[in-house]
């Protein structure tokens, strides 16, 4: 398995547009402009980052996990990938990424699903649907907007003969994503509360998002 | 240990044995693929039996427990397919949540395809050739432009989006889809191959419908097939075969699966 690492572009926290923490378990949304950089920090290490994005002009134009892996061949996401709408076209692209793996194949945890993956008894716990229900509804979106999305920092290998499973996450305290986008985007986060597999190190942490102004901004 | 320790360890002692179960419980108890021969169609059994050409896409609605039987006649390289729960639609196919509840983004008999919902949609009881890809999908406008140098050639995500516009339904009802007889691979690195040489003419999978569904269906080429773009005609044969025992492979064959029917049952009981 080959894990490429790119350090990031020499951005200064404290020249960022846009600062914000999103606490453990929260959700969170924002518009990114054309031009802007957008980066996810996983402040603690291990903290799975289940990402959405919409056309700010259209919601129905919105980030298609099939798209991007189409368009680049393999089966994660990391620098250089774009990431792709369901109209083929580009939403953002992955310009640096110092964790090397995240994935776009698993989706996000639901209550529901958590009954069929970890027992019944799991029903009544916060989960990354129910966050984005809640996320999207402020933007007149609902549960049908909700598609399969990227799950920043989350390591879920694929091998040869199709096994699957969430392992644990190669991100480290300080581990982060940088994306500029080539649209103007609402990028909504659920901060993944899930406690039954290693995507958040059975302990969800804090994030921090960080968006830097364009050259031509 | 401080008791946060203790609990992160006990959440990961869970988890790993979740995990063995699910492994344990994966490909080796599957019984392997029909073969072509094997479950023949008994015809005074079927309410409807269609031909799609290449290129083409087609809808049906099902009931719960009738099945549907695509049969790909001259191995076609790939039927993309996407349905909805028909009583309530919001409720839809759900490609990452079919592969991680079953630990696997391989789909053969013996596996069932999962709702956003952690519902059953349908169960694969029959297929001959065990390739079929939800990780990728169906081809698209951009990937015909660039497989054939040609955009306008017929593709899945317009197909789905046809299937889909005569239910009443749109883009936004629309997530990823699953294609069949669609052999793709990811290798050590994650690119994805094509192994070629894994269908054969007359190749067949058959779903049992678990709950009330609308059905579409695209008879495009899979954006990763080798060749030119030559599809051609499959079947759909809608038909009501005997239903499920106690001791049912999909029904039983994962933990995952009985939970996902424990979840599914009560719609209908
Ligand atoms: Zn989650």
């Amino acid at each position: 398995m080959s894990i490429i690492c790119t350090p990031a572009a020499d951005l200064d926290p404290a020249a960022a547009a846009y600062d914000f923490t999103i606490p453990a378990n929260r959700p969170w949304s924002h518009v990114v402009k054309a031009g802007q950089t957008l980066r996810i920090v996983d402040l603690e290490g291990c903290q799975a980052v289940d990402t959405l994005f919409y056309a700010a002009a259209d919601f129905s134009e919105r980030y298609s996990a099939q798209d991007t892996l189409l368009a680049q061949g393999s089966a994660y996401v990391t620098t250089g990938t774009k990431l792709m709408s369901n109209e083929g076209n580009v939403m953002l692209t992955v310009v640096a990424d110092s964790c090397g793996r995240h994935d776009t194949s698993a989706g996000a945890c639901s209550c529901e699903a958590n009954t069929v993956r970890f027992g019944h008894h799991t029903r009544y716990m916060h989960a990354c649907r129910e966050n984005f229900v809640v996320e999207l509804a402020k933007h007149g979106l609902t549960k049908r907007d909700i598609v399969p999305n990227i799950n920043f920092f989350m390591n879920v290998p694929i091998d040869p003969h199709g096994g699957l499973a969430i392992v644990d996450g190669i991100s480290v305290p300080g581990s982060h994503v940088d994306m500029v986008a080539a649209m103007d985007v609402l990028c909504v986060i659920s901060n993944c509360p899930q406690v039954n597999n290693p995507c958040n190190g059975f302990d969800p942490t804090p994030v921090r998002i960080l968006i830097w102004n364009g050259e031509a901004a | 240990m401080t008791d946060k320790a203790r609990q992160i360890e006990a959440l990961r002692r869970r988890y790993l044995e979740l995990k063995a179960a699910g492994d344990q419980a994966a490909p080796k108890a599957l019984p392997g693929a029909t073969a072509l021969d094997e479950a023949p169609l008994t015809t005074n059994l079927i309410r409807h039996r269609e031909t799609v050409p290449g290129g083409w896409y087609w809808t049906a609605r099902l009931k719960r427990g009738e099945r549907l039987r695509i049969i790909n006649t001259n191995a076609t390289p790939g039927v993309a397919f996407f349905m909805w729960n028909a009583d309530d639609t919001s409720e839809r196919y759900n490609s990452a949540d079919t592969m991680k509840l079953q630990w696997t983004a391989a789909l053969p008999k013996g596996r069932v395809l999962f709702s956003d919902m952690g519902r059953v949609m349908t169960s694969i009881v029959e297929d001959t050739s065990g390739a079929h890809d939800t990780v990728v999908g169906g081809s698209t406008p951009a990937s015909n432009a660039a497989k054939y140098g040609d955009g306008a050639l017929r593709n899945s995500q317009e197909n789905l989006r046809l299937a889909a516009s005569k239910f009443g339904l749109g883009k936004r009802d629309l997530a990823p889809a699953i294609s069949f007889f669609s052999p793709v691979s990811v290798d050590a690195d994650g690119k994805f191959t094509w192994r070629e040489g894994v269908t054969k003419p007359g190749d067949f999978v058959e779903l049992r419908a678990e709950m009330n569904l609308l059905i579409a269906l695209s008879n495009c080429p899979h954006p990763f097939s080798p060749g030119a773009y030559a599809p051609s005609d499959i079947e759909a044969v809608i038909w009501q075969g005997a239903p499920p025992l106690a001791d049912d492979l999909c029904r039983t064959a994962t933990a995952e699966a009985v939970r996902g029917f424990e979840n599914t049952d009560p719609l209908f009981a």
